[in-house]
C-alpha cells in the first residue's frame, strides 16, 4: 500500500442542502427538454431541426462528438496516477473514472436520440457491418463502458486493489484506441476534403485531453465548493499546467492539420475556407477556436497571478469548453458546408441540389435543446453517483511527494 | 432470365437480396414487388450518359420522382432528391453542358463501408441500395458518399409507392428503379429521355458483351465522375 491511500478518506456528497436538489431538478428539466426535442423530430421528422442534406450531421453531433471525446480525455487523471505511477492523482482516480463513464453515457445518448430512427437502437447493437468505423466505434464504446467500470470498482473495493493497475492499463489503452475510432469517422472520409486525412486520429486524442482536463477541473473545483470541501492548491496546480500544456498540444496538431492541406496545391481551398474566406467559419475559427479555446485560456493559466487563482482557472475551462465545442463546430459543420469538389476543372453554373456552393445551415433550438441533454445527463449521473457511492476524497491533502 | 448460379454467394448477400428482392415491408399493404429474376452476378447493370445530348430539360427528373413517388414540400434544402440536373461551365474553354447526377452504384461503394448496420448494400448485380427496415437513420453514408447521391427522409411520408417503399428517419437514393429492372424494363428516367428524342441515357448490362452499353464503352470514349477515387461507378459519362 502507497501512502497517499492509505490517508484518503472519501465521504459522500451530503445532498442535504437546497441547493443540491435546486441542481438535481435544474439537470432533470434539462435532460427532459432534450427527450421533448428528441421525440418531436422524431415525430413531425428532421426537417424542424436545421440539419439537412447537404449538413447531415449538426448541433447535436457537435455536443455528442465533445462528450465522447472528454470522457476519453477525463480518464487521464485515474490513468497517470495507475500507469503512470503519479501517486498525486490517486485520491481523484474514482472521480476520473466515474467521469468516464457519464460523459460517455450522456455523449451516447444524444448521438442515438438524433437517429433518424432511434427506436431501432436494437439493431444497431444486433446488425454489425465490420467494415464500417462507426459499428467498430459502437463496440469500443461499449467496451468502454464495461472496462471503466471494472476499473472503478477494483479502484474502490479493497480485494480487488491487486488488480487494479491493470485494469488502469487496459482502460488507457483502450481509450486511446476509442479516440483513434473516433478521429477516423471523419478520417475515412476520403471524398470531403476537410476529412479525409490521418492526422484527424492524433488530433483528436490532443482534443480529447484537453476537453477532459478541462471538464475534470470544473466538475472537481465546483463539487468541492459544492461540498465545502478542502480542494489542495498543488494539486489543482498540476491539473491547470497539464490543461495548457494539453491546449498546447492540442494547436501543434491543427498547425499539422493545416501543413497537410497547404502541401497540396489542389487543397488550398481548404486552408482558405477556414482561414481566410470562409465566412463565419473563418470568424469561428479566429475568435472562438483560437480566441477563446487557446488564446484566452493559456494567458489565464501562464498568467503568474490569474493562473494561481482557482476562478480564474475555472474561467480558463470554461473557456476551453466553449471554444471547444466552437472548433468542432468549424471542423464538422464547416467540413460538410464546404463543397464537394466533384468536377475540378469546371463551374457549377447551377444544380437543385446545392451542388458546388457552401451549405447552408443554422442550428435550430431543437438540436440544442438534445444537445444541451447529453450534457445534463452526464452531470446529473454524476452528482447523483457522487451523492451514493464514496466517489469524492474527503479532503485531496498535501501528503505527496511534491513534483 | 438468370441461370443457375456456379458460386453460392456468401449467406449474408443472400439474404439482403432477399429481403431486398422478396418483399421489403415498410408500411403495412407496402410491399416492393416480387419478383420472377434472380438476382444474377454475372450481370453488371449500368448507365451511359452523354452530356452533349442532355440539354435544358428535367425530363429525367419529373420522370423520377413520379415514378418512386418522391414529393417536395418547397423545402429544396431538405426535400429528397433521387436525381438532379447538374449545369457545368469548362473552366479553361468555357464549353457550357449539363448532365444528371444520381446515386453511380459504385463498385465499391464508400455508403456501403461505412454503413454501421449493413443496411447500405450492394446487389450483385451492381445495384446499391439502402434496406429501410435496418437504416437507423445515422446519416454516415451521406457523409461518405462522394457524389452527394443521398437524401435523408426529413418529413412524414404520406402517399408512397408500393414498389419504392420509403420511411421517415431512413435514407434513400436512385435505386436504379430496380423494380422495373427485375421485371425487364428500363429506368423510368432512361425511358423519358428517349421519349423526349435526345436519347442522352443508355442503360444496360455491361458485362453482356452483346448489350448495346457494353458495345458502345468498348469502342466509345466515357470516363467515370471522381476517378480518382477508384470506386469504379456503374454510371458512365461522355462529354464532361
Ligand atoms: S454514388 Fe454514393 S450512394 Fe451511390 S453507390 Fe456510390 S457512394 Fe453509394
Ligand atoms: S443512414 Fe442508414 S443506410 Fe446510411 S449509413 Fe446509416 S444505417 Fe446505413
Amino acid at each position: 500500500m502507497n501512502p497517499t491511500n492509505k490517508i484518503t478518506v472519501y465521504r459522500k456528497l451530503e445532498g442535504q442542502s437546497v441547493g443540491f436538489y435546486i441542481l438535481l431538478v435544474v439537470l432533470a428539466i434539462m435532460v427532459a427538454m432534450g427527450l421533448l426535442a428528441a421525440w418531436t423530430m422524431e415525430h413531425e421528422g428532421h426537417w424542424i431541426s436545421g440539419m439537412n442534406n447537404q449538413v447531415v450531421w449538426g448541433m447535436p453531433h457537435i455536443f455528442a462528438i465533445f462528450l465522447i471525446l472528454a470522457a476519453s480525455g477525463v480518464l487521464n487523471v485515474a490513468s497517470v496516477s495507475t500507469v503512470f505511477g503519479q501517486e498525486v492523482y490517486k485520491p481523484l482516480g474514482r472521480l476520473s473514472g466515474l467521469l468516464a463513464i457519464t460523459l460517455l453515457v450522456g455523449g451516447l445518448m444524444v448521438l442515438v436520440l438524433d437517429l433518424g430512427r432511434p427506436d431501432r437502437l436494437i439493431i444497431a447493437m444486433t446488425h454489425y457491418n465490420f467494415k464500417s468505423i462507426f459499428a467498430w466505434n459502437i463496440v469500443l464504446y461499449n467496451g468502454f463502458m464495461a472496462v471503466v467500470f471494472i476499473y472503478l470498482w477494483f479502484m474502490m473495493e479493497k480485494r480487488m486493489q491487486p488488480y487494479y493497475p491493470i485494469a488502469g492499463r487496459i482502460a488507457f489503452i483502450w481509450r486511446l484506441i476509442l479516440t483513434t475510432g473516433t478521429g477516423s469517422i471523419f478520417g475515412f472520409l476520403l471524398a470531403r476534403e476537410p476529412y479525409g486525412t490521418a492526422v484527424m486520429a492524433p488530433m483528436f486524442i490532443a482534443m480529447s485531453l484537453m476537453f477532459g482536463k478541462a471538464m475534470f477541473l470544473l466538475i472537481l473545483m465546483s463539487s468541492y465548493r459544492g461540498s465545502q470541501r478542502m480542494l489542495n492548491h498543488a494539486v489543482v496546480m498540476r491539473l491547470k499546467n497539464l490543461l495548457a500544456m494539453f491546449i498546447i498540444t492540442a494547436l501543434y496538431f491543427l498547425t499539422v492539420y493545416f501543413i497537410t492541406f497547404a502541401y497540396f496545391t489542389e487543397q488550398h481551398g481548404v486552408v482558405r475556407f477556414f482561414l481566410l474566406d470562409g465566412g463565419h467559419y473563418t470568424t469561428l475559427f479566429w475568435l472562438g477556436q483560437i480566441g477563446l479555446g487557446a488564446a484566452l485560456p493559456l494567458f489565464i493559466l501562464y498568467h503568474p497571478r490569474l493562473g494561481e487563482q482557482f476562478s480564474m482557472i475555472a474561467v480558463a475551462s470554461v473557456s476551453v469548453v466553449i471554444g471547444g465545442m466552437i472548433q468542432l463546430y468549424v471542423l464538422i459543420i464547416g467540413g460538410q458546408a464546404y463543397p464537394l469538389d466533384m468536377f475540378p476543372e469546371m463551374e457549377i453554373l447551377a444544380s437543385s441540389f446545392h451542388d458546388g456552393v457552401v451549405a447552408n445551415y443554422a442550428p435550430s433550438h431543437w438540436e440544442f435543446m438534445l444537445g444541451l441533454a447529453g450534457l445534463a445527463m452526464s452531470l446529473l449521473m454524476t452528482v447523483l453517483a457522487m451523492r451514493i457511492f464514496d466517489v469524492l476524497p474527503e479532503c485531496v491533502t498535501e501528503e505527496v511527494p511534491a513534483l | 432470365m438468370s441461370e443457375s448460379k456456379p458460386i453460392q454467394p456468401p449467406r449474408r448477400d443472400f439474404l439482403k437480396q432477399v429481403a431486398a428482392v422478396a418483399g421489403l415491408t415498410l408500411a403495412p399493404g407496402v410491399f416492393l414487388q416480387t419478383v420472377s429474376a434472380a438476382v444474377n452476378a454475372s450481370q453488371r447493370w449500368g448507365l451511359l450518359i452523354d452530356s452533349n445530348k442532355c440539354g435544358d430539360c428535367q425530363a429525367c427528373v419529373t420522370a423520377c420522382h413520379t415514378e418512386n413517388g418522391i414529393t417536395d414540400h418547397n423545402r429544396p434544402e431538405t426535400d429528397a432528391q433521387w436525381i438532379r440536373k447538374v449545369d457545368l461551365r469548362h473552366k479553361t474553354t468555357g464549353r457550357v453542358h449539363s448532365l444528371p447526377m444520381m446515386c453511380q452504384h459504385c463498385e465499391h461503394p464508400p455508403c456501403v463501408d461505412v454503413c454501421p448496420t449493413g443496411a447500405s448494400f450492394k446487389r450483385q448485380d451492381g445495384i446499391v441500395l439502402v434496406d429501410k427496415h435496418i437504416c437507423i437513420g445515422c446519416r454516415y453514408c451521406m457523409m461518405a458518399c462522394p457524389y452527394k447521391a443521398r437524401s435523408f427522409v426529413h418529413e412524414v411520408i404520406t402517399d408512397q409507392k408500393a414498389h419504392a417503399p420509403r420511411g421517415k428517419g431512413t435514407v434513400e437514393s436512385c435505386t436504379l428503379c430496380v423494380h422495373r429492372v427485375d421485371t425487364g424494363r428500363l429506368p423510368s428516367c432512361v425511358e423519358a429521355c428517349a421519349a423526349t428524342g435526345r436519347g442522352a441515357m443508355l442503360f444496360g448490362d455491361m458485362n453482356d458483351p452483346n448489350s448495346e452499353l457494353a458495345q458502345r464503352l468498348r469502342t466509345e470514349y466515357s470516363t467515370t465522375i471522381r476517378a480518382d477515387l477508384r470506386l469504379n461507378p456503374g454510371v458512365r459519362y461522355q462529354g464532361i
